[in-house]
């Protein structure tokens, strides 16, 4: 069985039917794109696999388990985590800290328990500390852990934010375009990334993209999105070169 | 000599004024942070605070730690409880539906005791009791002393939550994006009510302080101190930690010299005066950073 399933998924503001009748079955293990023009309905759907909507029809399984009706955080608990277009870093604390307060945590913390139990609190703490500098160090960041996110160079905070997004331990990462307002190299160099931590993490990737090197260097399988609905899907070299994909981009 | 003498004296009763304002301003600067709404209820946290000490050491007669404690978890409960109650469920109306919320708890927080504990004023000594002491001619009050202590010690452990645990992260994640935070896997509404937990027991802590000073009880005792330390962090910026302990020191010290070399009756209208110039002058207080609104 596939890792997510997603069934007839669909959701209507007022008129407007953003996402309509969405079927993605994406394998453990894959990287798969999912691609569009503009306004096609690619961030809507994220938002419906995040819980930042409920959708108006249709199933999202992930691993066995439904997702439909329940809230961001148990979603992000039960596995997938995300980024976003516009970058949404806590940015008034540091890079250190963006990791940490991210990172899954089998036993909760509780107030009584940072108070009272000191000793154990701060080996945990510290614990914490540790392996947030380890994903710190597949993004090379860890030289900058006591930054202040804000003070990060743009293609740094991009990374961050996905450093962040793995501190969560998912098993689905959703990247929402992570190449965006990135120069050519910064691009290559984010592919690599992109490729060396779904190797490492074990973690199935799905990306949202419009720069079609990115897509077609490194995605295994393709969805592609217009107003809303699927127009067509399969393995890159095959839908990129379809003529209602092409005409869909650059129109008739 | 008796005139600085008269001045140190002074500046050190405007610190211990200005501790238990800045200790309450911290509760209202926190949910201010997290929740993007003023408390206006927060005073009258000092008030349960105030009364409960009272139920506990006056009526019960249990020993002085075990009574300070007790005020603690109650006002922390009560304190989530309203959280829960009334502005939970507010949680994406409009702000001004959830000021007069809480200004409706505020009433109601206020008649409850008056139903209670009636209008007369109760008297209540001091249960902490440490000697005062005199250095050089200048004289110090027991309670200013516990007072200062107390303060620098709560200020300190809050600094350090807030700054070097997860929870305290996860506070700061909350407060500047709850959206994010929430897919990053950040429960939101436990991060609340912790910061509603905290603010208010150190409401508590505020409100033993001020009975301990003033021992006399009455069910709008919270008012004014409430809305003083509101001052103080609106003085201080609100939002921030740092500037919600200054602007409760800083009006502390006006307040007290304004009494001591203006006028008694005048210092409440000098204090609300200050907020008057702060708001015309620096809007968004001493140590508050102006959002500049990207076009």
């Amino acid at each position: 069985m596939a890792l997510l399933e997603v069934k007839h998924l669909g959701i209507s503001f007022g008129g407007l039917r953003a996402v309509d009748d969405l079927n993605m079955s994406i394998e453990q293990g894959s990287l798969v794109g999912l691609i569009g023009p503009n306004g096609a309905g690619k961030t809507t759907a994220f938002n419906l696999l995040t819980g930042v909507y409920a959708p108006s029809e249709g199933t999202i399984v992930l691993d066995g388990e439904s997702l439909v009706g329940k809230a961001p955080t148990e979603i992000c608990k039960s596995g997938i985590a995300r980024t976003f277009q516009n970058i949404r870093l806590f940015t008034k604390m540091t890079v250190l800290d963006n990791v940490k307060v991210a990172l899954h945590n089998h036993v909760e913390y509780s107030l009584a328990e940072s108070f009272f139990h000191l000793g154990k609190f701060s080996k945990r703490e510290k614990e914490m500390d540790e392996r947030a500098i380890d994903i710190l160090k597949v993004f090379d960041l860890d030289g900058q852990a006591d930054v202040l996110a804000s003070n990060l160079p743009y293609g740094k905070q991009r990374k961050l934010e996905i450093a962040r997004a793995l501190a969560t331990e998912p098993k689905l990462l959703l990247l929402d375009e992570p190449a965006a307002g990135m120069n050519p190299n910064e691009t290559q160099e984010l592919m690599d990334t992109i490729q060396l931590i779904r190797d490492k993490f074990h973690i199935t990737i799905l990306l949202i993209e419009h720069d079609m090197k990115l897509v077609s260097g490194i995605c295994e399988y393709l969805y592609v999105l217009n107003f809303g609905m699927e127009l067509a899907h399969g393995e890159p070299a095959v839908v990129l070169n379809d003529p209602k994909v092409i005409t869909a981009y650059l129109g008739e | 000599m008796s005139l600085i003498n008269n001045l140190v004296e002074q500046l050190i009763n405007g610190l211990r004024t200005g501790s238990i304002y800045a200790l309450i301003a911290l509760g209202y600067t926190m949910v201010y942070g997290i929740a993007k709404m003023i408390n206006f209820a927060h005073g009258d946290i000092i008030m349960v605070g105030a009364y409960a000490l009272y139920v506990f050491a006056a009526l019960l007669g249990l020993p002085v730690p075990v009574c300070i404690l007790l005020t603690i978890i109650v006002c922390a409960v009560l304190g989530i409880t309203v959280e829960r109650i009334a502005y939970k469920p507010l949680r994406n109306a409009p702000s001004l539906a959830v000021l007069i919320t809480a200004i409706g708890v505020s009433y109601f927080l206020q008649n409850v005791a008056l139903i209670i504990f009636k209008a007369t004023p109760i008297p209540f000594g001091s249960v902490i009791k440490v000697p005062s002491i005199k250095i050089g001619g200048i004289h110090i009050s027991g309670i200013t002393i516990v007072t200062l202590i107390v303060t620098v010690i709560a200020m300190a452990i809050l600094t350090w939550f807030i700054n070097k645990t997860r929870a305290g992260s996860a506070m700061r994640a909350v407060s500047e994006d709850k959206g994010a935070a929430a897919l990053m896997g950040i429960n939101v509404n436990k991060t609340i009510s912790m910061t509603f937990a905290i603010g208010s027991a150190l409401a508590a802590v505020a409100g033993i302080l001020f009975i301990c000073q003033y021992e006399s009880l009455s069910p709008t005792l919270g008012a004014l101190p409430g809305i003083k330390a509101f001052v103080a962090a609106v003085l201080g910026g609100i939002g921030s930690i740092p500037g919600a302990m200054l602007g409760g020191i800083v009006l502390g010290i006006i307040e007290s010299l304004s009494k001591a070399y203006i006028s008694t009756q005048l210092a409440d209208a000098i204090v609300f005066g200050v907020l008057v110039v702060v708001l015309l002058v620096k809007p968004s207080g001493l140590l508050g950073k102006m959002k500049a609104e990207k076009v």
